[in-house]
């Protein structure tokens, strides 16, 4: 098991959302909005999980398909995805996601490596799972998510 | 300030800032006399203007402020204690400097400002010598006699201060002499903060005791009282006029201007479509004024070039006696300004093309001798606005890149094939030194030649949006000529559309937008092995369709071509877009990583509708594009080149005239001088020649269909004439009709051929007759080339048509 070296456990808040039937998470302090569906300018020739660009009030953010990052069917015709833009290193980037979720406190106990079943480029992304009640509650590594 | 050099201006304003602290700091030194620091910073303003003074010539200056450091930094180093005494004199030669800069500020000189007196007391109370009191007196009453300037200096003092207070003074400077003198007591009373305006009082003070003085300093009260009053209107000095301000802030501003002209173009879109009166002119004054605001706010971030420009002729100098090369440095435009940020951005490469020009450029002595050049390299840096651009160039007179010796290096080094190379024209050998790892020195000198250069010199260019080209004529001179944008934050660019979606192209890049309707583009755009091609006023341009660049699928399908020509690193290219929309200014935004990483787009921007568009990067298109299509290029450059080769002349564009019979002649363009209509009543005869009144003179005509024997119709009403002229006299041919003007090179010749013609092509589809231009210019004016019969070169070459064109 390699277990994400660079992330370890931690307790504190996460902004979960929904993808493809998951519950996803990312810290909450890189979360700077959540909008709704973006006009979108395709950019040619980019890697397939770049979506576009979209007009942040006037900055221009790149946006990452978060289920072609995840490996993930293209959400499904007539659904608008759900812009997250997150704040890294003062760069803003943008994810699209099926839903928005609420904010969730999580406790570093109940954090556990992913599940073995987890597979190809996911795993790359997720540092683990924290397992609520009722649900497994995946934690991405946004940072590795949006360099696609 | 006319008439004061920018270096003037500075040490103004940099003196009378430091002034304000020295004043300050003495007072407060006074309070704390052994304050190190205190004198240490004082001793450094007063040493620094001094030195400054000293620089400028300002010898009076350097006199005054020379004496005060050696009290200063006898004072610093504690061999003096800081007396009352000393401090006085000390804000005296303050006040001294003050009327010294006034008076340099407004007429450029020292005037009649006197120091003796100061200088005097300095040195008195630094020697603890009464004896010096006397001189004292007469110098600060001339001061105040020859400084007018000094008076307004104090002007927002109260009149009734200086007889306050300048006893005081005085007793600190010498013996109460005043007959209206206060106690001594009194100075100790006035508080410290008063005490540099003390100062300043002391000088027209010593006036009111000598009566006799001259008229204008009689009575200082009263000389002071209307000078407090120009105060407020008084012009504003070189320090009151400018301030200091951080770059950063500017930057903000600027950003911000940038976002408002966005969203002006977002209102202004908008408001097209309203008819509400009130709002369309409130967005016309809101159009206005962030037009004015967005240029007020990039004025205060331009800068002349001469301030990167002053530093180069010390390097051509030094450079010039390192490599015994005598070279003088010319400037032309250096008051051209450009932002700030863009002035230091492009300092390091232009200083690497003038260390190039004058390491290889600029042949040495003997070698100029020899080629029959004066000794003397000229080097020279020319700046201007060109449509929205600054043009820089570096040219030198010197031995020029050959073109030849170039390529072979090239291919040396690996950085082209041999094969590559023979199809390359000379212009495009030329940008090779732009390659990495290049260096066309012989020898690698510490000068330059290490191969580091040129590529990091376009790089640098580039990364500020601008280009960079070379020209060069072997054995006279390279140009390097940089195109920079006026600033970075905002671009006029052109928006075209490609496959639905909108894309902007800086215009820096942009020659020209050529529109093909579907039938014209059908013959129009030919294939050159595989590669389109568009015959653009004669020469092939390449054409790249954007669609194919980015993998998608065109939406046009009516046939129509749209091109727009773009020019990258000396080349052209068409780019084939689905249509243009617009030209409008776009704000450049960056853009991630991973959008940098295709290396095709520079940068997005948020056009006026809120949609976001990628700003193309004309040069790495024109690199992918065209390498992608190097073989067809070149092939078709090779084909130009020969072409170019055969004919020695860039355009072989014939003229299309009908005579009459059906018959086509071809008449070399370069000999057509004008096409006109001419009435045929107006047609007059000399002896049996027609003539027609043209111009105020006599024109003969020959009548093409009759000169060559094909009689077409001769109850026109208006003659179809080509005017064809040369020192000072001309013809005029008549022809049926003029047809068109098309390109000779690829016409098919025969040397079938009859009287009066050179022979046969075929040039649009059809056969055409070649005119021998010279024979039927002949048959019109027998004279005509025997004014300068030297020049002709043999009977059947007509002057006017270069003989080669005439091959097959």
């Amino acid at each position: 098991m390699t277990a994400p070296s660079s992330a370890p456990a931690t307790s504190g808040q996460l902004a979960t959302f929904r993808l493809d039937g998951d519950l996803y998470g990312i810290e909450v302090e890189h979360v700077q909005e959540v909008l709704r569906s973006q006009q979108l300018t395709r950019v040619p020739l980019a890697p397939t999980a770049v979506a576009g660009l979209i007009n942040l009030r006037g900055q221009v953010v790149t946006a990452i398909e978060l289920r072609e990052r995840l490996g993930r069917p293209p959400r499904p015709a007539g659904t608008d995805a759900v812009v997250i833009v997150v704040r890294l290193h003062g760069e803003a980037v943008s994810l699209l996601v099926d839903s928005i979720a609420d904010v969730v406190d999580v406790d570093a106990a109940d954090f556990e490596a992913p599940p073995d079943t987890l597979e190809g480029q996911a795993r790359e992304l997720i540092r683990g799972a924290y397992k609520l009640r009722g649900q497994l509650l995946l934690a991405l590594d946004v940072h590795k998510a949006v360099s696609a | 300030m006319d008439g004061l050099d920018d270096i003037v201006e500075e040490f103004l304003v940099e003196s009378h800032e430091n002034l304000d602290q020295l004043d300050s700091d003495l007072v407060a030194l006074e309070q704390d006399p052994n304050s190190r620091e205190r004198l240490s910073s004082i001793f450094r303003t007063i040493h620094t203007i001094k030195g400054t003074s000293g620089f400028l010539a300002f010898n009076r200056l350097e006199e005054v402020t020379h004496v005060g450091e050696n009290m200063l930094s006898r004072l610093r180093d504690g061999e003096l204690d800081l007396t009352p005494t000393r401090t006085s004199v000390l804000l005296q030669m303050v006040d001294t400097v003050r009327a010294l800069l006034a008076s340099i500020e407004a007429s450029g000189g020292e005037g009649a400002v006197e120091v003796g007196g100061v200088v005097a007391a300095i040195t008195a109370a630094m020697d603890d010598t009464p004896a010096a009191v006397a001189p004292v007196i007469p110098a600060p009453r001339e001061g105040a006699v020859d400084a007018p300037a000094e008076v307004v200096a104090q002007a927002a003092e109260a009149p009734a201060k200086p007889a306050a207070k300048a006893p005081a003074k005085k007793t600190a400077a010498r013996k109460p002499a005043a007959p209206r003198a206060t106690p001594a007591a009194a100075a100790v009373a006035v508080p410290a903060e008063e005490l540099p305006e003390q100062a300043s009082a002391v000088v027209p003070q010593p006036v009111v005791e000598e009566p006799a003085a001259s008229v204008p300093v009689a009575d200082p009260v009263d000389a002071e009282v209307p000078a407090a009053g120009a105060d407020g209107q008084a012009r504003r000095g070189v320090a009151d006029s400018t301030i200091r301000v951080d770059v950063d802030l500017l930057d903000e501003l600027m950003l911000l201007v940038g976002e408002l002209v966005l969203t002006r173009n977002q209102i202004v879109q908008n408001v097209a479509r309203q008819t509400d009166t009130d709002l369309i002119r409130a967005s016309q004054r809101l159009n206005l004024i962030a037009s004015e605001l967005q240029e007020g706010v990039m004025k205060t971030r331009m800068q002349p070039i001469d301030h990167i420009w002053s530093k180069l002729p010390r390097v051509v100098r030094d450079l010039g006696l390192q490599l015994k090369k005598s070279i003088r440095l010319e400037m032309e435009g250096r008051e051209t300004e450009l932002d700030k940020t863009l002035l230091e951005a492009v300092k390091d490469p232009l200083t690497h093309l003038v260390r190039n020009s004058v390491d290889h450029g600029i042949e040495t002595p003997e070698d100029r001798r020899k080629a029959g050049k004066p000794v003397e390299g000229v080097l020279t840096l020319r700046a201007r606005h060109e449509s929205g651009q600054v043009v820089v160039e570096v040219a030198d007179d010197g031995a020029g890149i050959d073109p030849g010796k170039l390529g072979a290096k090239a291919v040396q080094r690996g950085l082209v094939t041999p094969d590559a190379l023979t199809r390359m024209s000379p212009s495009d050998i030329l940008q090779l030194i732009f390659l990495p790892g290049f260096s066309t020195a012989a020898a690698v000198t510490n000068v330059s030649g290490r191969g580091v250069g040129m590529d990091v010199v376009k790089t640098n260019i580039e990364s500020i949006g601008g280009t960079i080209e070379v020209e060069s004529d072997a054995g006279a001179g390279t140009v390097c000529r940089l195109r920079i944008p006026l600033t970075l934050a905002i671009v006029p660019a052109l928006t075209v559309e490609c496959a639905g979606d909108r894309y902007a192209i800086p215009q820096i890049s942009l020659q020209e937008l050529v529109s093909l309707d579907a039938e014209k583009a059908a013959n129009a755009v030919e294939e050159v092995g595989g590669a389109q091609v568009y015959r653009l006023r004669g020469e092939l341009l390449p054409l790249v369709r954007l669609t194919d660049v980015l993998g998608l699928t065109s939406e046009r399908h009516d046939g129509h071509v749209v091109i727009a020509v773009l020019r990258s690193e000396g080349r052209r290219f068409g780019l084939v877009v689905d249509r243009v929309i617009n030209t409008e200014e776009i704000v450049v935004k960056a853009v991630g990583g991973q959008m940098k990483a295709i290396g095709l787009y520079s940068g997005a921007t948020v056009l006026g509708d809120g949609t976001v568009a990628l700003i193309l990067d004309v040069q790495a298109l024109a690199r992918r594009a065209l390498r992608a299509e190097t073989n067809e290029r070149q092939d078709s450059q090779k084909a130009a080149a020969h072409a170019a080769a055969a004919s020695e002349t860039d355009r072989q564009r014939m003229l299309l005239a009908a005579i009459g019979g059906g018959r086509r002649v071809a008449i070399p363009l370069d000999t057509v001088t004008r096409l006109e209509q001419v009435r045929t009543d107006s047609v007059e005869k000399v002896g049996n020649r027609e003539v027609v009144q043209y111009r105020g003179a006599i024109l003969p005509m020959v009548r093409l269909d009759r000169h060559l024997g094909a009689y077409g119709e001769t109850d026109r009403e208006v003659l179809e004439v080509i005017v064809y002229s040369d020192h000072g006299r001309s013809v005029a041919i008549v022809v049926e009709e003029i047809l068109d003007i098309v390109d000779g090179e690829a016409a098919v010749r025969s040397d079938i051929d009859d009287l009066g013609l050179l022979g046969s092509a075929v040039l649009g589809d059809k056969v055409t007759e070649l005119l021998d231009v010279r024979a039927a210019i002949l048959a019109a004016d027998p004279a005509f080339y025997s004014t300068r019969p030297t020049t002709l070169t043999g009977p059947s070459t007509p002057q006017g048509v270069p003989a080669p064109l005439l091959e097959v």
